[in-house]
């Protein structure tokens, strides 16, 4: 599956201002987005995941490092002059212009002739499902439906990349849910390398075949939707993405692959030890509240006192006080309806896998 | 899949510094064309000739206007001296001109406060309506400010002077006998400039006024201030900005006002612009003409001065 | 047991309503219609008794217009309107072509040096007084004229407005340059737009009514100026301001109504059109 390197970031560094003020958006961050690929940009505000887009675009020129189309270093070349295309957040629909010359914009200025032009429009404006909206103006038109005039527009250059800063932000919780589907798909019908900029972990997890999670100018982790999910590699990471909970482990003899951790309460269970994590004799370990169950069994894991009790329909969230003080969640599916197996301030056991935990680097 | 080519780092930083290059040299060059049209056309034609005017104050009078080429400053000793008219070496302090002055500065002073007085509680009533009728209110009070200035100040001609409006009136209800005389006094310049000069008040007073939060007023009212409190104690500092750009913008095109105290004033109790227009004109003294305009010149740059320190710096443009 | 009827509507006072209202301030009404009053009734009474048959300017006879038709029979007015036409339209073209210029460079871009001494020039004719500049003008074309023997005729007047109208254009130019969604030339560059052609396809037509309203702007400035123009203006070199002017100082004639609410009914007119454009571009 060896698949072309569309894009590739090496090194890329974006400092603002300077002095006192300076303002690192990017630090040294190295990524290679594959062709077809639909690939996210996920983090929080500030963390640098649309200053890597614009750097990719081209509206910004990096402090250091470099940035290669195709193999190609591409940072000395205009935005003009780039083979990428852009669906902004803002959408920066021209307002003076129809819905079909927004579209036709890019066509024109590469000088597609007029016949070919209209061809293309006509087969965007089926594409985004937009038929019969080509002689209106963005102003009259939905949220929603300006949104799939900027896709279309970007789209109708055929690009061979595709950058989308957080183009589902502005929308209702309803309509994003079918854009969502609806990019899905053209990304899969027409094959173009998709870059994704969200802050919405649920949206990168349904949309993404690899995710990179962002941090401070820094890529933290790149993987697919589920190595991201089942294996975090740092707390940010565990933390950022779904609900995690973290527990203080001790860290005991390595061998063959494999580390023997100290939990809590007592108990010894043995781990996968993740790659590149060199632990000293202390760790994090994550684990989501959905791989844990309770328990009054001496088979446990660890012991804790439920403190809370909340009921969300399909499951139950026992919010539980461990052995030393902290925090655990554990979430049980209402299998069987709402029922109330345990109850408030009882002393139960907690039991897991022991591949749901999930050492961090940090 | 993330480690960085070494052999790669150094090109790419060069690229990098020649496309950084490139772009600082295309810009600045871009900037440079634009802005040459304007600049040029207002140094040459505005800025320079305001050292012509400083050079001729230091010229002699030419027999027939315009200068002669002999260094004199006449011009500003004649600003405060009459030379004894038998022995020309010996001056007498001649307050005439520095009348002139204080006379300009009174007549646009007192323009100023009336103006504010005036101004202020209809700036204030303009920006507590709601949204549509404030765009009407600063459409009514703006139209005037575009319209001539000879119109407006013939007009009010028209309402004072003796078989005017106002007199016309008073003695036809029989409340006079003879007209009041209006026109041709210091009362009318100082009426004519309040006239002109009100929408150049009103209007920083409502952008002033418009900005306040009036959550704070709420507040005051909630801690058991009067009406009369609120104002004075909360409306009108915040409000400072405005009420002080109001000022200066009346008073400073009051004190250099030459066509309203032209046609209300009437030739006589001159003010500084008229004074300086005659030097061009009929009294054919250049040179003193250019003292009088450096040194209203430099009485405006004082004020300016004084408004860009209490204000800040906020005009000097930011992107 | 009887039923009570429901409470009579609460409907407030004209004084109650007053009372609740945050922003009240007794008497401020009075002197904002007072204000208005002042601003509008020396013009009313103006605009009045241009139509008056009478030629005494306080007794009203009948309606008439005779004033009207002299003044556009008088050849002096004609010559005087198409000389202040003529500098006015001049003047306009090229304060605003300078204007839009100088707005493109100085907004919107980080801070560069030279950039508040840009700002400064661009409005240093509105902060100098108009008596100061005349004069500067008029010595500058008499030197011009007597050292080296040039005198470009209409083209001083010309050149002289041009100075003062720049800034006017420059203000409304720059506010909607300002107000210009900035992404929208960055979408205009990612769909292969030189910087050329992003400014000709996108910010042009968007900066469109900004320089329409700077135009009138300058224009009404130029047309309306009397103080600079009747120092700088030479023999022949009547404009329509200087011409009234002339005619106020000599004596007051109804035909000096009329001409002035001929010169009233344009900046009126232009300014109607800067306010409606300026509404609708809110949109």
């Amino acid at each position: 599956m060896a698949r072309q390197i569309a894009v590739e970031a090496k090194g890329a560094t974006k400092i603002f201002g300077s002095g006192e003020d300076a303002v690192h958006a990017l630090d040294n961050v190295s990524v290679a987005i594959r062709e077809n690929e639909f690939f996210t940009l996920l983090g929080p505000s500030g963390c640098g995941k649309t200053t890597l887009l614009r750097l990719i675009a081209g509206f910004e020129l990096p402090t250091a490092g470099d940035i290669l189309l195709g193999g190609e270093s591409v940072v000395h070349l205009p935005p003009y002059r780039r083979p990428v295309n852009t669906v902004f957040q803002s959408y920066a629909l021209f307002p003076h212009m129809t819905v079909a010359q927004n579209i036709a914009f890019g066509l024109e200025m590469r000088g597609i002739s007029r016949a070919d032009t209209a061809a293309r429009v006509e087969e965007m404006l089926a594409l985004v499902r937009l038929g019969r909206l080509g002689g209106r103006k963005p102003s009259q038109l939905s949220g929603g439906q300006q949104q799939r005039v900027a896709l279309a527009r970007a789209l109708a250059n055929h690009p061979k990349v595709l950058l989308l800063d957080e183009p589902l932000s502005a929308l209702d919780l309803k309509l994003r849910k079918e854009m969502q589907i609806e990019l899905k798909r053209i990304q899969l019908d027409t094959g173009i390398t998709f870059i994704f900029v969200t802050h919405d972990q649920e949206e990168a997890l349904t949309m993404s075949d690899r995710i990179a999670v962002m941090s401070q100018g820094k890529i933290l982790q790149i993987g697919t939707p589920t190595e991201i999910y089942e294996h975090p590699t740092s707390r940010f990471v565990a933390d950022f993405i779904g609900e995690t909970n973290l527990i203080d482990v001790g860290i005991g003899a390595k061998a063959n692959g494999q580390v023997a951790l100290r939990l809590p309460g007592g108990r010894e269970i043995a781990v996968a030890l993740p790659q590149g994590i060199a632990p000293g004799d202390k760790g994090t370990v994550a684990i989501r509240p959905e791989r844990t169950s309770l328990t009054r069994d001496a088979d446990r894991q660890l012991a804790g006192k439920i403190e809370n009790i909340v009921y969300f329909g399909t499951d139950t969230s026992y919010f539980l006080t461990l052995a030393d003080g902290k925090p655990f969640h554990v979430r049980v599916q209402n299998r069987e309806g709402a029922r109330m197996t345990y109850g408030k301030g009882e002393e139960v056991g907690v039991r897991f896998a022991t591949d749901a935990a999930q050492l961090l680097r940090d | 899949m993330a480690s960085i080519d070494a052999a790669a780092a150094p090109a790419t930083s060069e690229t990098l510094a020649r496309t950084r290059e490139q772009i600082r040299r295309r810009d600045a060059l871009k900037r440079t064309g634009l802005l040459t049209p304007a600049l040029l056309i207002i140094v040459v034609f505005g800025i320079f000739p305001l050292f012509i005017v400083l050079f001729y104050s230091f010229l002699e009078a030419g027999a027939y206007g315009g200068v002669e080429w002999k260094f004199s400053i006449d011009a500003y000793v004649t600003f405060l001296f009459n030379r004894d008219l038998f022995d020309p070496s010996i001056l007498h302090f001649s307050p005439s001109y520095l009348q002139i002055f204080a006379r300009s500065f009174i007549v646009a002073g007192i323009a100023t406060v009336i103006c504010l007085l005036v101004g202020f509680p209809a700036a204030y009533f303009m920006a507590t309506r709601p949204a549509k009728t404030r765009n009407l209110w600063l459409f009514l009070v703006t139209l005037p400010f575009w319209t001539n200035l000879l119109v407006r100040s013939f007009a009010m001609m028209l309402i004072i002077r003796d078989q005017g409006l106002i007199n016309g009136f008073l003695m036809w209800i029989g409340a006079i006998q003879q007209p009041i005389v209006m026109l041709y006094t210091p009362f009318a310049v100082a009426l004519g400039l309040l006239y002109a000069f009100l929408p150049f008040m009103v209007l920083p007073l409502y952008a002033s006024l418009e900005k306040i939060d009036f959550r704070l007023v709420e507040a005051g009212f909630d801690l058991y201030a009067t009406r009369g409190q609120v104002l004075r104690r909360i409306i009108i500092p915040l409000s400072r900005p405005g009420i002080i750009a109001g000022c200066i913008l009346v008073f400073i095109p009051g004190l250099g006002a030459y066509i309203t105290p032209a046609l209300l004033g009437g030739g006589r109790d001159l003010m500084i612009g008229n004074l300086i227009a005659q030097q061009f004109g009929g009294s054919r003294n250049w040179p003193f003409g250019s003292a009088m305009a450096l040194i209203l010149m430099a009485v405006v740059l004082v004020f300016l001065m004084i408004y860009a320190s209490v204000t800040g710096r906020q005009k000097v443009g930011h992107g | 047991m009887a039923e009570l009827a429901p409470p009579p509507p609460f409907i407030a006072s004209r004084r109650q309503r007053r009372m609740l209202d945050l922003t009240y301030q007794p008497g401020f009404r009075g002197v904002a219609y007072f204000c208005l009053f002042m601003l509008y009734a020396p013009i009313v009474v103006l605009v009045i008794y241009s139509f008056n048959a009478n030629p005494s300017v306080t007794i009203w006879t009948e309606f008439g217009t005779n004033w009207y038709v002299k003044v556009a029979a008088n050849q002096y007015i004609q010559n005087a309107a198409i000389t202040s036409l003529k500098i006015a339209v001049v003047a306009t073209i090229g304060a605003t072509i300078a204007a839009t210029a100088a707005a493109l460079a100085t907004t919107r871009t980080l801070p560069y040096r030279g950039l508040g001494t840009a700002y400064v020039i661009i409005n240093l004719p509105l902060m100098v007084p108009e008596i100061v500049t005349a004069v500067a003008t008029l010595s500058f074309f008499a030197m011009g004229r007597t050292l080296l023997g040039i005198d470009l005729g209409l083209a001083n007047l010309m050149l002289a407005h041009m100075v003062f109208c720049i800034p006017f254009a420059y203000l409304p130019i720059r506010a909607r340059l300002e107000d210009m969604d900035r992404t929208l030339e960055q979408a205009a560059a990612d769909l292969y737009a030189s910087p050329w052609h992003a400014f000709r396809r996108i910010t042009l037509p968007l900066l469109t009514p900004g320089i329409v309203a700077g135009a009138m702007l300058a224009f009404i400035t130029s047309i309306d100026d009397v103080t600079i123009t009747t120092l700088v203006a030479g023999p022949g070199q009547t404009t329509l301001p200087i011409y009234i002017f002339g005619q106020i100082r000599r004596g007051i004639t109804p035909e000096t109504n009329a001409a002035s609410t001929i010169m009233l009914a344009v900046s009126v007119l232009l300014v109607s059109l800067f306010f409606f454009l300026a509404q609708r571009r809110k949109k």
